[in-house]
C-alpha cells in the first residue's frame, strides 16, 4: 500500500463545464498559538464558489481553531485571509457575517420555542414601519427552504417540534439569509441519522449548485466522499494532504490523517480487501 | 412531493405532511386538541378557573357576580395588574424580580413626599416615583449582567432594601394622606368610563381589530401566503365586539369601567404589541430561550437585560403610584404585605412560564382578574384573611404545577 498524497493539489481548473471556479477564500500562511502550544502552522486553504472542501483531520489537528480564524472568533498571530481576491481582517463574529462568511456551528443556536421563521431571522428580523414583517421574513423562508428543497412541513412550529436533520437544515437555511459567498458546517451530520444525514448531504450539494464555497468539517470519511470535491488534511496543526475526492480511498485518507500509512485501520481494511480477492 | 398538482395552494400550505388544514373549521379544532395535548396550554387553565371562581361564588354569594362588584374587582385589580406585567416581562427570560413589592411601595413614598411634603406639583411627583423604579432597574442590570449575581438574590436584597427605603422615606410620620382634590386621586377612584362614549370606545376596539386582521390577510394574500378567510376575521371581530358590548352594558349598570382599568388593559395591549411585533420583544423571547444562540445571532443580549429590569422596575413604581392614589395614602405597610407574591403570582397564573421564553402580556391582566377575584369572593362570603391566604397561595402552587407539568408535556411532544 503505498500513497502519494499530492501534496500542493492546484484548484481542480474549470471543474464542471459552464461554472467558472474563482477562489472566493483563500488562507495562506495562517499561524496560531495558544501559550505553549502551537495551534496551526502555515496552513493555507483555498475555497473556489461551487465548490465543497472537506476539512478533515484527527482530534486536536487544528480544525476547530481553523473555523474559528474565518469564523473571526479568533485572530490569527499570522497569515492572510483573502475573499474575492481582496484581503480582510476578520475582527468577530458579526465582521465575518458581513463579509459574507456564514458559520454553522455543532450546536447549531437555535432558540427552542420560537417558530422557524424568527430563527431564521433572527438578529436581523425585517422590520416595517416599526413591527416585525411577518409576512416578508416568511416569504423569504419558504424561498430559503425551497432553495434547498427543504423538507419543513411549516414555518410556523417551533423548533422544538423539527427533526435533528429538520433543524440542521433550519440552521443551515439561516446562514443563508445573510447572502454568504462561503458558507462553513462544523460536523453537521454529527448527530443525525442514516436519512437526516442524506438529507444534510443534499443540502450540501443544494449549496454549492446554488454556487457558495463550502467548507464541511466532518469525521465522517463516508460523508465527506460523497460531497466534497476537495479534501484538505490537517495533521498536528499543518496542512498534511490534499486529495481530490474522485481519486482518493479512505485507506488514503486514514493514513493521511493519522500520519503513517501502516496503521490499525489500514491493516485491517488491506486484510479485509486480501480476503475478498480469495 | 408533486408541486404541480397543488399549484394553487398557499406557499406555506404545500406539504402533504401537515395535517392540519387551517381552512378546514374541523382541522382547526384538531389542531387545536393537538396543541392542548402537547401541553400548549396558553392561557386556557386560567380562563377555566376564572369560570369555575365565578361559578363557586356565584352559587355561595349572587352579589359576586353583580356589576358593582365586577366594577370594584376590575378597578381594585389594575394595579397590581400593572406590577404583574413587568413581572411577565422577568419571566420570559427565565429570571425573577422578588422586590417589585417593595420598589412600588418605595416609588409610592417618593412620590407622596414630593407632593406633600415638599409641595411639588403631582406630575413631578410621579416621574420622582418613576425614576426610583428607572434606577432600580438599572441597578439591576448592573449587577446581574456585569456582576453575574442571580436575580434571585439581588431581588430579595432589594425586597429588603427597599422596604427600608419606604420607611426611611416616610421618616416619622408613617403615614402621608395624598391630597385628595388632586387629579391622580380624582383619575385612580373616580374616573368612570360609561354611557355612550363606552360604547364608542367598544366599536372602535372592534374596528381596530377587523382593520388590522383584514390588512394582514391582505398582504398575506398578496405573497400567497394561507390567509384567514373573510368570514372568519367578521365573525371573530363580531364576537370581540359583541363580547365587550355585553361587559360593557353590565358595567354600566354600576359605573362603568375605571379609568384605571382602561389604563391597565391598554398598557397590556401595547406590551403585547412591543413583545410579539417588535424586533425588541422578539429578542426577549430570543434570550428567554436560548441566550448562547441570542447572542451568535449578535442580539445585544446584555441591552435585551437592562431594558427588561428597567422596565420591570418601572412598571413596579407606575403601580405602586397608582396604588397609592387609589388608597388615597402612603403608609408603612405600603406595597409590603402580600404585593409582591400577588404580582408574581398573577403573572405565571395567567400563564407565563417560571422557565423563560414563553408568556404574554395578557397573562397579567388575566392572572391578576384571577387573584382579586379570589380574595373578593372570600371576602364577600366572610372568611378571614387567613384563609385567603392559604387559597392564593394553593392557587399560585396549582399554577406552577400546570406550568411544570406542560413543560414536560412539551418537552416529550416537542414542543419546547
Amino acid at each position: 500500500m503505498t500513497t502519494t498524497p499530492h501534496q500542493d493539489a492546484p484548484a481542480r481548473e474549470g471543474g464542471e463545464p459552464g461554472r467558472p471556479r474563482e477562489v472566493v477564500l483563500s488562507l495562506s500562511g495562517i499561524h496560531k498559538r495558544f501559550g505553549a502550544v502551537q495551534a496551526l502552522t502555515d496552513v493555507r486553504l483555498e475555497v473556489a464558489a461551487g465548490e465543497v472542501v472537506a476539512l478533515v483531520g484527527d482530534n486536536g489537528a487544528g480544525k476547530s481553531t481553523l473555523v474559528k480564524v474565518i469564523a473571526g472568533v479568533y485572530q490569527p498571530d499570522s497569515g492572510d485571509i483573502e475573499l474575492s481576491g481582496r484581503k480582510v481582517k476578520v475582527g468577530g463574529p458579526r465582521q465575518a457575517q458581513d463579509l459574507g462568511i456564514a458559520t454553522v456551528f455543532q450546536d447549531l443556536a437555535l432558540c427552542d420555542n420560537l417558530d422557524v421563521v424568527a430563527n431564521l431571522f433572527l438578529g436581523q428580523e425585517r422590520v416595517k414601519g416599526g413591527a416585525i414583517d411577518e409576512v416578508a421574513m416568511e416569504v423569504e423562508a419558504w424561498r430559503l427552504l425551497r432553495s434547498l428543497s427543504a423538507k419543513i412541513p411549516s414555518v410556523r412550529i417551533p423548533i422544538a417540534a423539527l427533526s435533528g436533520g429538520q433543524r440542521q437544515t433550519v440552521a443551515i437555511a439561516r446562514s443563508l439569509v445573510g447572502k454568504p459567498q462561503v458558507v462553513m458546517l462544523d460536523e453537521p451530520t454529527a448527530a443525525l441519522g442514516v436519512a437526516q444525514t442524506a438529507e444534510v448531504l443534499n443540502l450540501v450539494e443544494r449549496l454549492r449548485e446554488n454556487g457558495l464555497g463550502v467548507i464541511l468539517i466532518s469525521h465522517n470519511m463516508a460523508d465527506v466522499q460523497a460531497v466534497a470535491d476537495r479534501i484538505v488534511v490537517l495533521r498536528l496543526g499543518r496542512n498534511e494532504a490534499e486529495f481530490h475526492t474522485d481519486e482518493v480511498t479512505t485507506t488514503d485518507l486514514v493514513a493521511a490523517i493519522t500520519g503513517a500509512s501502516d496503521n490499525v485501520v489500514a491493516s485491517r481494511a488491506a486484510r479485509g480487501k486480501e480476503q475478498a480477492h480469495d | 412531493m408533486t408541486e404541480s398538482t397543488v399549484v394553487k395552494t398557499s406557499a406555506d400550505q404545500l406539504d402533504e405532511r401537515l395535517i392540519a388544514n387551517a381552512s378546514d373549521p374541523l382541522g382547526i379544532l384538531r389542531a387545536f386538541w393537538a396543541r392542548l395535548k402537547g401541553g400548549d396550554l396558553g392561557s386556557l387553565p386560567v380562563v377555566f378557573g376564572l369560570v369555575v371562581i365565578s361559578i363557586v361564588f356565584y352559587v355561595k354569594e349572587p352579589v359576586f357576580l353583580s356589576s358593582r362588584n365586577l366594577v370594584t374587582i376590575t378597578q381594585f385589580a389594575a394595579p397590581v395588574g400593572i406590577i404583574a406585567l413587568g413581572i411577565v416581562l422577568v419571566l420570559l427570560l427565565g429570571e425573577i424580580d422578588l422586590s417589585v413589592g417593595s420598589v412600588s411601595g418605595a416609588s409610592a413614598a417618593v412620590m407622596a413626599v414630593q407632593i406633600v411634603n415638599s409641595g411639588r406639583p403631582v406630575i413631578i411627583g410621579i416621574l420622582a416615583g418613576m425614576l426610583v423604579g428607572v434606577v432600580v432597574g438599572l441597578v439591576y442590570a448592573f449587577l446581574y449582567t456585569k456582576l453575574g449575581v442571580p436575580s434571585f438574590v439581588f431581588s430579595l436584597a432589594g425586597l429588603l432594601a427597599f422596604q427600608g427605603v419606604l420607611l426611611y422615606v416616610l421618616g416619622s410620620d408613617g403615614t402621608i394622606n395624598l391630597p385628595s382634590d388632586s387629579w391622580l386621586l380624582d383619575f385612580a377612584r373616580f374616573k368612570f368610563l360609561t354611557g355612550t362614549a363606552s360604547y364608542v370606545l367598544v366599536v372602535l376596539i372592534g374596528l381596530a381589530f377587523l382593520a388590522t386582521r383584514l390588512l394582514s390577510q391582505r398582504s398575506r394574500t398578496k405573497a400567497e401566503l394561507s390567509a384567514p378567510s373573510t368570514v372568519s376575521i367578521l365573525v371573530k371581530a363580531a364576537l370581540l365586539t359583541g363580547g365587550l358590548a355585553y361587559l360593557t352594558y353590565y358595567l354600566n349598570i354600576g359605573r362603568g369601567w375605571s379609568y384605571l382599568w382602561l389604563f391597565f388593559a391598554a398598557l397590556v395591549v401595547a406590551m403585547d404589541f412591543a413583545l410579539r411585533r417588535t424586533r425588541w420583544g422578539r429578542h426577549v423571547f430570543a434570550v428567554g430561550g436560548n441566550e448562547e444562540a441570542a447572542r451568535r445571532s449578535g442580539i445585544k443580549v446584555t441591552r435585551i437585560y437592562l431594558s427588561v429590569f428597567v422596565g420591570c422596575s418601572t412598571l413596579a413604581a407606575v403601580g405602586g403610584i397608582l396604588g397609592a392614589a387609589q388608597l388615597t395614602s402612603v403608609s408603612q405597610a405600603t406595597g409590603t404585605t402580600d404585593t409582591n407574591l400577588t404580582a408574581i403570582a398573577a403573572a405565571v397564573i395567567g400563564g407565563t412560564s417560571l422557565f423563560g421564553g414563553r408568556g404574554s402580556a395578557y397573562s397579567a391582566m388575566l392572572g391578576i382578574l384571577v387573584l382579586v377575584s379570589i380574595s373578593s369572593g372570600l371576602n364577600l362570603i366572610g372568611v378571614d384573611s387567613s384563609v385567603r391566604f392559604m387559597v392564593t397561595g394553593g392557587v399560585l402552587l396549582l399554577a406552577v404545577a400546570i406550568d411544570s407539568v406542560s413543560r414536560r408535556a412539551r418537552s416529550s411532544s416537542g414542543r419546547g
